[in-house]
Formats: structure tokens, C-alpha cells, sequence
């Protein structure tokens, strides 16, 4: 685990964590994790000898929202819109440049090492290529004893448990001997799922943990991952570039695009009324697996590519793409507003809600701290 | 869709791999044919054969050890017995493949406009080095590239994930070929850029009229763009139809239970999905009589003979699948809950 080089450690803020566990003042008790102002910038070198920064890539520009318990939160986007930097920086594998990470209402954006680790025994990872993620010269044991050990699990009971998170996650208890390349794709991902599992974590990252695999295959580990989640009362943030699959597992999600937060919502209506152009953008790109649908659908094709995360489009990202984009969406930032039910977008001109709905809308807390001060009401005729 | 003479004739082919391990049997007797201007949709999951399918046809399968047996008529060439040249006179010209990784199909030290024209040049050594580069621009526009002039003299590292597809679909038009295989030619893609291929593909069949191979593990990709759809597992076609046929009613309990696994956006989110148990066989190991028997729930005694490849509707001869049940018990068996699906947690273990 690397990453947090790059920054030298800062005493103050490491004094200033709190004991893990121990709900800071405040803190809601439902949220496990909060997020504000995340930003991850990449410099961009030049230069033989001496290293100039010639720009940064804009990976998570100013992200905030907060993950409740028990919760599952998608995110979706196209690859480069920043999903996997977010989730990456959330446990700390990136060092953010600016924003506040935290978990249980503990800061936890410049903690040390040392003071990370019981907080990251909370929260693990699951990577979208089980092939890559899992070390090939251990055997399965091994991989999982190690987490086992880590949570203090006695010597001589590191067999059965391992046996038994085996059998938990689908696999065999005679499985445990092999080494990674002896199984399927299907069959590594619930090596790794087991070794997340391992710790008993709170939190578990998954990082497009399905889509290396096969339909069939995909269908087993998306029902394996909701009945571990009743289980053992996890929480997951679900990254995945198919928004059908996401929406099958997610309670909540964000939709990104550019580094940037566009939209987020609870799962079915973010499908039965999106707000922001960018999230019917992509839901209209979906082909439906049912010909008479299809046919049915009016498809708006979006036109061309994401553009340049070293020089995002100003004001608001989306607008080179957008169908309805006017000249406030070049100059001005939308701000990331609330509508009923939790609902939030960042459009100046948003669609599939009423007048009334707009001006009963506010400006969220999580709004870019560059976006600019004027609401999707302010254009109500 | 009883349309034209058929482009494309395979019959009974037949693809196996001597490996150390054993014989591979990659394609195990697989017939279908390709309509000029249709789009057949070759389905799987990996390991089914279906890019062995695809490639064999191309003639990329051939070597010491494999075996490979049957017919396939292209266009009145015997494919599968043609010799390298007559191979190399049809294979870019009149039959054109794309393949899924665009990144690792194009030579990463040519300039893009340098591989389109070598291409033109090959198949007709009367169109001057200019002409070519004026088609070559002119193909790169109408698969929708920006700036085409100026992107001919671009490296494929400097090109995105989409645009690099798109210039091997260009590629792959500058014969006008009148059969296009596409080897999952969007699986590496974002859903937005893959609907814009897509589109091309469709823009493509009604301006020319080919015929299209798709091969793809995406039955929504299929539901958007084919017109008949093969279902392959385990080196064998299960069943093949018409779209609409495989969709509303599926006769084979492989295809339920693809149809059943996947998350759609317009449904209902149930609790489970209803998977299929188990792992695809290994290829060098099948199991005796269905090859799906050891995953299906409607397994019987009957199931441990191979089951007839043939229509089970009578008014339907084109519908065919490889299943023993009867068209009664299948209509009854693959309803789960109020959607198709396969059923029953617990399969037979052969």
C-alpha cells in the first residue's frame, strides 16, 4: 500500500484524529462515511532535469456526499470520469489533494499509518480483475490467513475459518489449497471477495467486481454480494461503468462525469425521471435486452467523446456534449442542487421536474465551492 | 426470414486442437447461414467457441494442430478448403473481420493513414498512393472521425478507445466487403461510444448491403442490432432463431437461463437473479449426451443421449434448438416467477 509518500505526513492533523471507534461530537450516527470537497489532482510533469508541472489532470474535483450503514452507493460514469481515483482516495491508496475524508465522523484525510490501519481494517477492497488482485505464488489459504491474522484470529483456528469464509462465499472447503490460476474468473472474485470478508470489514470497495465476468457468472456474485451484505450488515460503494447492473444492486447512486459529481439519487428514480441531460445520455445508450423495447425506444445518440481531463470545459463540464446546453452552462458552474426525496443534480436547466419542484429546491451543502451562486429557479419564466 | 441466397453457408463445421492436455474440441458441429444485409448474432459465454467460430471462417485458425472439418461456402468459395492464397485474395477484399481489442490490432509504429491505404493498395494495385489516402479520408468521415485529414497522419496510440475502433471498422469498409465479422467489437467500449458503433454498423448493412457476423456475450447488444441470433455453448449451437424468436419464446434451458441472469434497467429489481449454477465444462472433457446436462435443472435420463438438432415448432423450421424436452414441458418450465428464466437451485450432478 503506497501513495501516502507523496505528502509528508502532517503531525497536527494526526494528532488531531480521534481514537477509531469513538464517534466524534456531532457525527450522525447513521453516516459511516462523509465526504466533502474531495479533490485529486495528478500533476503533470515536464522536463529531463528539472520536473515542471505543466498541468494537472483533474481526476475528483470537488466531490462530496456521505455513505449511510447498511448502504449500498453506486457509482457510474465512463472510464476517465474519475470512479475509480474517488473510491481508491476514500481508502486512502491516493493521497487527496484537498477535501475531508470521514469515517465514522473520524478525519481520517491525513491520518498516519499507523492510525489508518484499524480504520482500513473497516474497509476493503474488492478489484475489478481478480486475476491481477490476487497474489499468484500464495495459495488461497495463504491469501486469506493473512487478513485472518490481522483481526487476531488464533493460530490454530486460521484453518476452519478460512474453510468456512470458503464455503460462505460459494466456494469448496478443499478448495483452499490451489493456487489462484487454478480457478475460474467467476471463482477468483470470491477469492477476493473471501479476503475482503476476511476482516470482518464494515465497508467493502468494489471496484467493477463484475465485469470481467461472464452473464452467468455475473448473476452468481451479484446475488453472492446481497445475501453477504444482509449477513454481516455491510455497506458498499459499487463502482461500475453498467448502469444496469448498478442499478440492480445500488440503494443510492452518483453519477460522475469529468471528475465531477452530475447527479445523485436514489436507484429507481434516477431510471423512471433523471435530471441532469448527462444521466439520460447514458441510460438512452443502454440497449435493452428485449427486441420489441428497442424498437420502441426513442435513442438520442450522444455525440462525441469526453474531453480532456487536464483542460476541462469550463462552467459546466457536460455542456460540449450537452443537447440543451446555453451560454450560462459555458460561463457559469451549475451548482449541485436538492430536489424532494434526496434527490440532487447539478444542471442549470434540469428536466423531468415541475416549476414547482425547482423553486422548492435548494442549493445543496455539497455543491462545488466554485459553482456559482445562481439556482436552476432563478430561470423559472 | 427465408431472404436471399444465402452470403454464407456453414455447414457442420467442425474445429479441434490437439494440445497437451488432449484434443480440444473448440467448435463441435455448428451450422448457420448469412443473408446479404442481415446481422447474425453469434452468442456465448467465453469458452463456447464463438470466436473460433468467427476466426475459423477467416481462415486465422489453421495450423499444425488443428483440425478442422466441414464446409463453409462463401460467395461459391469453399472456405474451409481454399488455399492461403485464394484466402488472402477474399480475406480484407470481399470478407472483413474486426476484432475486439482495437488497441492490439493495429501496428502501433504505422501512421493510421498508412495502414488504411496499405490496405486499398493489397487488394487493387491500380489505385495510386494519393487516391488511396482521398479513400482513406473519405472512409475515416463516414465512420463518423473528426478531422480526417489531419488524423491520418496519427499514430493509434494517439487515439482513443472508440476511434481506434472506428478506424478499424473504416479498415475493414475500404474493400466493401460484402460479409463483415465483428468479433465483440464493443465490449472494450463505454455504452455511449458503443451505441455510436453500433449505429455504424447499422448505417453500414443499409448502405451496402453486407451481411454482418456479430459476435458478443451481450444479449442487449444483440436485442438492439441483430436479426437472427445463434446460441453456442460448449463448442455446440443450443439454438438459433430469429430475434424475436430467441427473446419471447426460447426453447433451450441454456437460453433461459442467459436471458434470466442478466440486470435490466427496466425491470422490476428483484431480490435474486436467477443465475445458473455451476462452470461451462472444460473443452477437453464434455460431458456425455447434452453438454449442458450436469448445469440444467430439467435434466432427465433422456439428457445422457445427444439430443437432435432440430425444429421443435412445427410452423417454425428456421427455430431449432438441442434439447430433448417437449415444446410443452419448455413453455411450462422456463416461466420462474413472471419472467423467463432458469429455474431450480439444485442441478444434477452427473
Amino acid at each position: 500500500m503506497s501513495g501516502d509518500a507523496a505528502t509528508p505526513e502532517d503531525p497536527q492533523a494526526v494528532a488531531g484524529v480521534p481514537v477509531p471507534g469513538t464517534m466524534a461530537p456531532g457525527a450522525n450516527g447513521s453516516a459511516l462515511m462523509e465526504i466533502e470537497h474531495l479533490r485529486v489532482l495528478f500533476p503533470l510533469k515536464q522536463g529531463l532535469i528539472i520536473d515542471r508541472t505543466i498541468g494537472h489532470v483533474h481526476a475528483v474535483d470537488d466531490v462530496s456526499f456521505t455513505l449511510h450503514e447498511g448502504e449500498t452507493l453506486g457509482i457510474v460514469g465512463e472510464s476517465g470520469c474519475g470512479k475509480t481515483t474517488l473510491i481508491r482516495t476514500l481508502v486512502r491508496l491516493i493521497q487527496p489533494t484537498a477535501g475531508v475524508i470521514r469515517f465514522r465522523g473520524n478525519d481520517i484525510t491525513k491520518a498516519s499509518r499507523r492510525r489508518l490501519e484499524p480504520v482500513r481494517r473497516e474497509m476493503q477492497m474488492v478489484f475489478q480483475d481478480p486475476q491481477a488482485s490476487l497474489n499468484p505464488r500464495k495459495r488461497v489459504n495463504q491469501i486469506i490467513r493473512t487478513p485472518l491474522r490481522l483481526r487476531g484470529v488464533a493460530k490454530n483456528r486460521t484453518d476452519a475459518e478460512t474453510q468456512a469464509l470458503l464455503t460462505k462465499v460459494g466456494l469448496q472447503a478443499e478448495h483452499t489449497n490451489r493456487f489462484p490460476h487454478e480457478f475460474s474468473g467467476g471463482q477468483r472474485q470470491r477469492i477476493g471477495i473471501a479476503r475482503a470478508l476476511a476482516i470482518d470489514p464494515k465497508l467493502i470497495l468494489l471496484d467493477e467486481p463484475v465485469s470481467a465476468l461472464d452473464v452467468s457468472i455475473q448473476a452468481q456474485v451479484i446475488n453472492l454480494l446481497g445475501e453477504l451484505q444482509d449477513e454481516f450488515h455491510l455497506s458498499y460503494i459499487f463502482v461500475a461503468h453498467d448502469l444496469s447492473v448498478v442499478r440492480h444492486v445500488s440503494d443510492r447512486i452518483a453519477v460522475m462525469y469529468l471528475g465531477k459529481l452530475m447527479e445523485v439519487s436514489p436507484a429507481e428514480e434516477l431510471y423512471d425521471k433523471p435530471i441532469h441531460p448527462y444521466t439520460s445520455a447514458l441510460l438512452s445508450a443502454i440497449p435493452i435486452p428485449d427486441p420489441a423495447e428497442n424498437r420502441a425506444r426513442e435513442r438520442p445518440l450522444v455525440v462525441g467523446e469526453p474531453p480532456n481531463p487536464i483542460n476541462p470545459p469550463s462552467g459546466c463540464r457536460f455542456h460540449t456534449r450537452c443537447p440543451r446546453a446555453k451560454d450560462i452552462c459555458v460561463q457559469v458552474e451549475p451548482q449541485l442542487t436538492e430536489y424532494a426525496g434526496g434527490h440532487l443534480a447539478a444542471c442549470h436547466f434540469p428536466q423531468n421536474v415541475t416549476a414547482e419542484e425547482i423553486a422548492a429546491a435548494s442549493r445543496s451543502e455539497g455543491s462545488p465551492l466554485s459553482a456559482g451562486s445562481d439556482a436552476p429557479s432563478a430561470r423559472l419564466s | 426470414m427465408s431472404a436471399p441466397a444465402p452470403l454464407l453457408e456453414v455447414d457442420d463445421m467442425r474445429v479441434s486442437f490437439a494440445t497437451e492436455d488432449g484434443l480440444v474440441r473448440a467448435v463441435d458441429g455448428v451450422s448457420f447461414s448469412v443473408a446479404p444485409g442481415e446481422v447474425v448474432a453469434i452468442v456465448g459465454e467465453s469458452g463456447s467457441g464463438k470466436s473460433v467460430t468467427a476466426m475459423t471462417l477467416m481462415g486465422l485458425t489453421r495450423g499444425p494442430n488443428a483440425r478442422i472439418e466441414g464446409r463453409a461456402t462463401f460467395a461459391g468459395t469453399e472456405l474451409l478448403a481454399a488455399s492461403e492464397r485464394e484466402l488472402e485474395r477474399i480475406r480484407g477484399a470481399s470478407m472483413a473481420m474486426v476484432f475486439q481489442d482495437p488497441m492490439s490490432s493495429l501496428n502501433p509504429v504505422y501512421r493510421i493513414g498508412h495502414q488504411i491505404v496499405e490496405q486499398i493498395r493489397t487488394h487493387d494495385s491500380a489505385v495510386s498512393k494519393s487516391q488511396a489516402m482521398a479513400q482513406a479520408v473519405e472512409l475515416m468521415e463516414r465512420v463518423g472521425i473528426p478531422r480526417a485529414r489531419e488524423r491520418l497522419r496519427s499514430y493509434p496510440h494517439e487515439f482513443s478507445g472508440g476511434m481506434r475502433q472506428r478506424v478499424m471498422i473504416a479498415m475493414a469498409l475500404s474493400c466493401s466487403p460484402k460479409l463483415l465479422i465483428a468479433d465483440e467489437p464493443t465490449t472494450a467500449l463505454d455504452v455511449t461510444i458503443q451505441a455510436q458503433i453500433l449505429e455504424e454498423l447499422r448505417t453500414l448493412r443499409e448502405q451496402t448491403g453486407a451481411g454482418i457476423i456479430l459476435v458478443t456475450h451481450d444479449l442487449a447488444v444483440v436485442a438492439d442490432i441483430a436479426d437472427r441470433v445463434v446460441v453456442m455453448y460448449s463448442g455446440r449451437v443450443v439454438e438459433q432463431g430469429t430475434l424475436d424468436e430467441l427473446f419471447y419464446d426460447p426453447l433451450h434451458p441454456y437460453t433461459w437461463g442467459l436471458l434470466g441472469s442478466i440486470t435490466r434497467v427496466d425491470r422490476d429489481r428483484s431480490q435474486r437473479l436467477p443465475a445458473i449454477p455451476g462452470l461451462p465444462p472444460s473443452l477437453l472433457n464434455t460431458p456425455k449426451g447434452c453438454h449442458f446436462r450436469p448445469r440444467c435443472a430439467h435434466a432427465f435420463g433422456k439428457c445422457i443421449e445427444d439430443p437432435p438438432f432440430s425444429a421443435s415448432v412445427s410452423d417454425r423450421p428456421e427455430h431449432l434448438d438441442r434439447c430433448w424436452l417437449e415444446l410443452e414441458q419448455k413453455r411450462k418450465l422456463r416461466v420462474v416467477g413472471d419472467q423467463i428464466g432458469l429455474a431450480s437451485p439444485e442441478p444434477v450432478i452427473s
